[in-house]
């Protein structure tokens, strides 16, 4: 399969199918007409609010909530003590552990949640969180993942039965003794520890619940920050012991989610079981230091890579021992057989010979996570470690790090091409995307432009990355989610003068589903995309799914909207061929009709065709009325997208200030549906590198303490760190996904740390320096160029 | 979201009722000007004063005014106004300098000179401005003014010479010929606090020495506003890279930064020399531009 | 106490808490969910704004101090059913993805434009820096901004003019 160019659409053409359309989601949010989770208002309704631990890990003595109690706009104060009576102080994680939903015998790490008030207003629940006395008894902390493992280790999960160490798994894939031998034999032997610090997805909109049971009918209406409605209703259902048609899940408007809303937080948990007990809708919203010290973090591993080539720059075997710092529980929201998410892929874009990976997890005194922030399922780690590394043996051969990467891209005939850790990478052609970044950066001007400058002592650095991505999890005979299976239902139904309903069970964030998965089914049978609503968000009235996240929206329910319009196209040809009185045979589909083969004024429209199907008359023989159908698409394969990126930065030689200059970023993800909402996908997460690598990480002191609380201290991008995005894209469809789409929402998240830390380095290369941590700090960067690079956990 | 802990609230329309409003309300009274630094330490509850006297409406305060020998500027002069004042910009372009890189625009359309001040943070910018320029600081109160020295005004850390029932009014610059002024910052992020900053203004003699000057710089530690030391080895020094790296040497020894999430004290002090020398270099050149323009518009 | 604020044109008057932060009087008292917010420490702009015209993060300001004063929200920036040529060029132009920063950038980008009718690229990203987007990127919005410039019609400076 060759890459080939898209036409661009017409300037102010209105596709019916896919182009450049305007999101139908904009009308409403620009209008300040959006419903968010803490816009909603219900009668009666309630505010809770959480104390939290101020300590890393201390053993709980007494807790005091007379205080609390006796506020006059208090209603509730509830600790772990009288959650464990309901039986209900403990929850699972998404990875078969379980954490406390409140403490009862100790915290385990800072700001784990203790007690929580429900109160009549907002400010009052804040109030009586100051009223609650808590007497800890302080225990060693591991703050230092290094430590977890040491024989005088504090034991973190001592509820666990039997557990005498913070070990959670060991791990491995690709074959240690192949591997060991073409190391041996290698020319070259690079080795380097790679850090991907501890990050947050921090979307701006923080968690948040409304939780309301009607006390006789028993329902738990939910209204949500999920990402994943479904998978949520199911889970509810097995912690809190509700029968699960009673549950009804609502995600509203959500103001970005990038992993961080996958999980269930114990704030949803303490609002539902605080609205059970009162009987009344209770609300609970995090507030932004919450959201940063206990939900979702991501990365925290510990890289050791080690690549080996011939002296020519043949790249032969990559392999790496991993150190995963998870906190204090195994929060991990990855398919249940892939602990380490998708890190297998670390193999990379290149033709290898062998590859090997151990990881080793454990507890530390932190906040528990590790999925998050559109990885991709620590694919975000597995590309940096391989692009980082290869930059390393570029540096070591002196050779320029684009000539080596082409020089060992997997070849456009391998594919499908299976790698030495087992994933079978269904299409690509890597070079011509490669070379068209080269050719938008004007690579071989800009590495003049920088001989020129180091000459001058001015410092300025190329880096490159070249990621694949493996998404769209996943065929459920490999993948599922606590028990539950990835595949993804979808409905559609034509209404009779032709307008339609499709139903989804994955819910946006920002990523445009109301307008792409609108183009889907216009591209399938010709209805326009303002005539067809897109549902998600609400399980009562959506098919089951497993959510969104892990770039899977487009390569799994994606291809459930096409086969499910392809199946209405089915049914609407058997009743054109009845109105045109052809067989079905005889019938030609032009987008939007049906007619005789041969005879084109002999046509129906599909509007036509689906008031007949509700009509008076007729229909062919055996074919039911109405104009709907419904599916469970289980793919067969994840999708494989891949990008290349190219980061150009400059330097202050005194004050190590870095500034991006240009951001060139070229991505393929197979047959392109709206490339406007596709472009916004790449932008956002281009941001999300330069902050990854320049100034985002949530840091800990040798007690516990988060020092990365607030938004004053983890630093997310402004406009003026970024640069003009310069973006452009190749076309290599998958092969076997129904309309060819591999799924684009965390490619450049996946793919842009890499390219920018690369630029930092090679930058610095005058100082001889090969490797250096994120995040590159101005100081982090200078005391690299004075020979002092520290690693940052 | 946090939400501060309960307070009365009090509106002043002028400083007089605003003095008299603290006189009786006492200690655990403050002001609040922008409030882009007392509220979110009100938030996280850092501060939890009983009452709070709104000072927006004291308009006296509100004034950036060029008298015979100095520039007076009212405390409830808002940053956007000191950013965006051709007065500042032509006797001290350091305001210009900073504002720009002071928090954030939309965080400047609020926050006050005055309010900066008595915040008196050792990582704010506008105390090291101030004190470059020598400025010094009109306090009022029931029995009157009295004016401090900009070097009197910093008691510590987060404390001032303005008493409890006392109001930082007005900052008072004094004009003095052949000048011109600098400040650079290393930030980590747009809107971050200061890396390390260094503001300096110097003023020349006519023979193109340096007739005297000053550095102040923030976030490395206590008493850096203004390095009496520096002040000795710029007077009657001619300007030259040697001189500014002395100089920076000398500001970066009177420093005691620590290392933290910014950077690594060795760092700081790093920069505390590179941007005392660029604040000079820059200051230096501004004013021999402004000369030289002078004297070619002289000559024609 | 008693606070009247006039709020898109509308005078709302509450007893309130004298800390009753803006944003949660605009949210909570006038029924004005468009306004959002995202942290605790004014760093991140969701919340903004404007206050006679100039965009002010409303969470770091008491609805107290705000008493007597004019407060503009999302909701104030269509005029008889006419899109302020801002929120035209945030659809045109994709400036917007989760829709949760979207109403405080478009107020600092009015506010900019009343000022400043023809910002470049580094005047906007400047006036806008103050505010994190965590999907767009922030490119889109410049381009959003300069769609605003370039074909809107600056109603609010035409107002301050006569």
């Amino acid at each position: 399969m060759t890459a080939v160019e898209e036409t661009p659409a017409e300037e102010g053409e209105r596709p019916i199918g896919y182009g450049r359309l305007l999101r139908k989601e904009d009308p409403r949010l620009i209008r300040g007409m959006g419903n968010f989770v803490d816009d909603i208002q219900l009668p009666g309704m309630l505010h809770l609010a959480i104390l939290r631990s101020p300590v890393a890990h201390a053993r709980i003595a007494n807790i005091d909530t007379s205080a609390a109690q006796a506020h006059p706009k208090v209603v509730a104060v509830i600790t772990g003590a009288d959650l464990a009576e309901q039986g209900l102080a403990w929850m699972p994680t998404l990875s078969n552990d379980v954490q406390s939903v409140l403490a009862t015998d100790k915290v385990r790490f800072q700001h784990q949640e203790v007690a929580f008030v429900v109160a009549e207003d907002r400010y009052s629940a804040r109030d009586a969180l100051e009223l609650i006395d808590v007497e800890y008894d302080m225990l060693p902390v591991i703050s230092d993942v290094r430590s977890a493992l040491d024989a005088d280790a504090p034991v973190i999960r001592d509820d666990l039965e039997g557990k005498a160490d913070n070990h959670i798994f060991d791990w491995e894939t690709g074959d240690e003794a192949s591997t060991n031998e073409v190391f041996e034999r290698a020319d070259v032997v690079v080795s380097e520890e790679i850090i991907y610090p501890r990050v947050h997805p921090a979307p701006m909109e923080t968690c948040a619940c409304v939780a309301q049971v009607e006390r006789v009918s028993g329902q738990l209406t939910l209204w949500s920050t999920t990402q994943a409605p479904h998978a949520h209703r199911t889970v509810y259902a097995l912690v809190a012991g509700l029968p699960e048609h009673k549950i009804r899940i609502i995600a509203p408007d959500i103001g970005g989610g990038f992993g961080g809303k996958v999980p269930i937080y114990p704030g949803y948990v303490c609002a539902i079981v605080a609205s059970l007990v009162i009987g009344k809708p209770v609300k609970w919203t995090e507030d932004r230091t919450e959201n940063l010290v206990s939900t979702g973090f991501a990365r925290d591993y510990i890289m050791k890579g080690e690549i080996a080539a011939t002296s020519d720059g043949k790249i032969l075997a990559v392999r790496t021992n991993v150190l995963a710092d998870h906190g204090a529980f195994n929060g991990v929201a990855s398919p249940i057989k892939y602990p380490a998410g998708f890190f297998g892929v670390f193999t990379g874009s290149y033709d290898l010979e062998a590859a090997h990976c151990k990881m080793t997890a454990v507890y530390t005194n932190k906040a528990p996570g590790g999925v998050a922030y559109a990885c991709s399922f620590r694919i975000t780690e597995a590309v940096y470690l391989i692009e980082r590394i290869v930059d390393c043996l570029a540096f070591e051969l002196d050779m320029d790090p684009a000539e080596l990467r082409l020089k060992n891209f997997i070849k456009p005939e391998q594919f499908p091409y299976e790698t030495k850790t087992g994933w079978v990478y269904d299409s690509g052609d890597y070079e011509p995307a490669m070379r068209k970044a080269m050719d938008m950066a004007g690579y071989a001007q800009l590495r003049e432009e920088q001989a020129e400058k180091r000459e001058r002592g001015e410092l300025m650095g190329i880096g490159i990355s070249f990621f694949t991505e493996a998404v769209g999890a996943g065929p459920r005979k490999d993948m599922d989610i606590l028990g539950l299976g990835m595949a993804d239902g979808c409905e559609l139904r034509v209404h009779p003068t032709g307008k339609a309903i499709v139903r989804l069970s994955v819910k946006t964030q920002g990523q445009g589903h109301e307008t792409t998965f609108a183009q889907i089914v216009a591209e399938e049978l010709g209805i326009p995309p303002e005539d067809i609503d897109v549902i998600h968000g609400d399980t009562d009235n959506t098919p089951f799914g497993l959510g969104t996240y892990g770039s899977r929206s487009t390569p799994v329910s994606g291809a459930a909207a096409a086969l499910v319009a392809r199946k209405v196209r089915d049914k609407a040809q058997i009743i054109a061929s009845g109105m045109l009185e052809a067989s079905v045979a005889d019938l030609e589909w032009v987008k939007g009709s049906f007619h005789v083969a041969g005879d084109p004024s002999k046509s129906v429209t599909i509007q036509d065709i689906a008031m007949r199907a509700h009509g008076a008359g007729d229909l062919p023989d055996g074919i039911e009325g109405g104009l709907e159908a419904q599916i469970c698409y289980n793919p067969t394969n994840l999708t494989y997208p891949f990008g290349a990126y190219i980061c150009v930065v400059d330097i202050d030689p005194a004050t190590a200030e870095v500034k991006v200059r240009r951001f060139i970023a070229v991505d393929d993800c197979g047959t392109q549906i709206n490339p406007m909402i596709i472009e916004g996908q790449v932008h956002g997460g281009l941001a999300d590198g330069v902050g990854m690598a320049l100034m985002e990480m949530i840091a800990f002191d040798e007690d516990g303490n988060c020092l990365s609380a607030s938004l004053m201290d983890y630093l997310i991008p402004t406009s003026l760190e970024c640069p003009d995005w310069e973006t452009g894209h190749t076309v290599t469809p998958s092969p076997h996904h129904p309309i060819g789409a591999k799924g684009i929402g965390e490619s450049a998240t996946v793919g842009s740390p890499p390219a920018v830390v690369n630029a930092v380095v090679d930058a610095l290369k005058p100082f001889g320096i090969r490797h250096a941590d994120m995040p590159l700090t101005p100081s982090r960067v200078w005391e690299t160029m004075q020979g002092n690079h520290t690693a940052p956990i | 979201m946090q939400v501060p802990a309960p307070f009365e609230y009090e509106r002043a329309s002028s400083v007089s009722e605003a003095i008299a409003l603290r006189e009786r309300l006492g200690e655990e009274a403050r002001f609040v000007a922008g409030g882009h630094s007392l509220l979110p330490m009100m938030k996280l509850r850092l501060a939890t004063p009983e009452y709070l006297i709104d000072i927006n409406d004291c308009t006296e305060l509100f004034y950036i005014n060029e008298e015979a020998e100095e520039i007076r500027i009212g405390a409830m002069t808002r940053h956007r106004e000191l950013l965006e004042s051709e007065l500042l910009a032509q006797h001290f372009p350091i305001f210009r300098d900073a504002e720009q890189v002071i928090a954030d625009p939309v965080v400047r359309n609020r926050g006050t000179l005055g309010g900066s001040l008595c915040q008196a943070d050792p990582s704010e910018d506008l105390s090291a401005v101030c004190a470059a320029l020598d400025a010094s600081c009109v306090i009022a109160s029931t029995s009157g003014e009295r004016v401090v020295p900009m070097g009197d005004f910093h008691v510590g850390p987060y404390e001032t010479a303005v008493g409890p029932a006392e109001m930082l009014t007005e900052i008072r610059l004094p004009l003095r010929p052949n000048g011109s002024s600098a400040y650079h910052k290393v930030e980590r992020r747009a809107g971050d606090w200061a890396v390390v900053s260094a503001g300096a203004a110097v003023w020349m003699t006519g023979d193109g020495a340096i007739a005297d000057g000053r550095v102040g710089l923030a976030a490395v530690g206590p008493n850096t506003t203004n390095i009496e030391p520096v002040r000795q080895a710029l007077q009657g020094s001619a300007p030259s890279e040697d001189l500014y790296e002395q100089v920076g040497a000398i500001a970066a020894e009177h420093c005691s930064p620590v290392t933290d999430q910014r950077g690594t004290a060795e760092y700081k002090t790093h920069l505390a020399k590179e941007l005392t020398k660029r604040a000079l270099r820059t200051a230096v050149a501004r004013v021999t531009s402004t000369t030289n323009g002078a004297m070619t518009n002289g000559a024609g | 106490m008693q606070v009247n604020i006039v709020i898109n044109g509308q005078e709302v008057t509450e007893e309130i808490e004298p800390r009753m932060l803006l944003v949660h009087f605009i949210r909570d008292q006038a029924g004005l969910t468009g306004t959002h917010w995202g942290c605790d420490t004014s760093n991140c702009g969701t919340c903004v704004v404007l206050i006679d015209g100039e965009p002010v993060k409303s969470c770091t300001t008491l609805a107290a101090m705000t008493s007597g004063h004019q407060v503009t929200t999302v909701e104030g920036m269509e005029v008889d059913g006419v899109l302020d040529p801002v929120q035209e060029g945030f659809m045109q132009c994709h400036g917007l993805q989760c829709g949760f920063c979207t109403p405080g950038m478009m107020l600092t980008a009015r506010a900019l434009l009343d000022q400043n009718p023809d910002p470049s690229e580094h005047e906007i990203r400047e006036a806008i820096s103050g505010q994190i987007c965590r999907c767009t990127g922030y490119s889109s919005i410049v381009r959003s901004i300069r769609w605003a410039a370039e074909n809107g019609t600056p109603v609010s400076l035409e107002g301050a003019s006569s």
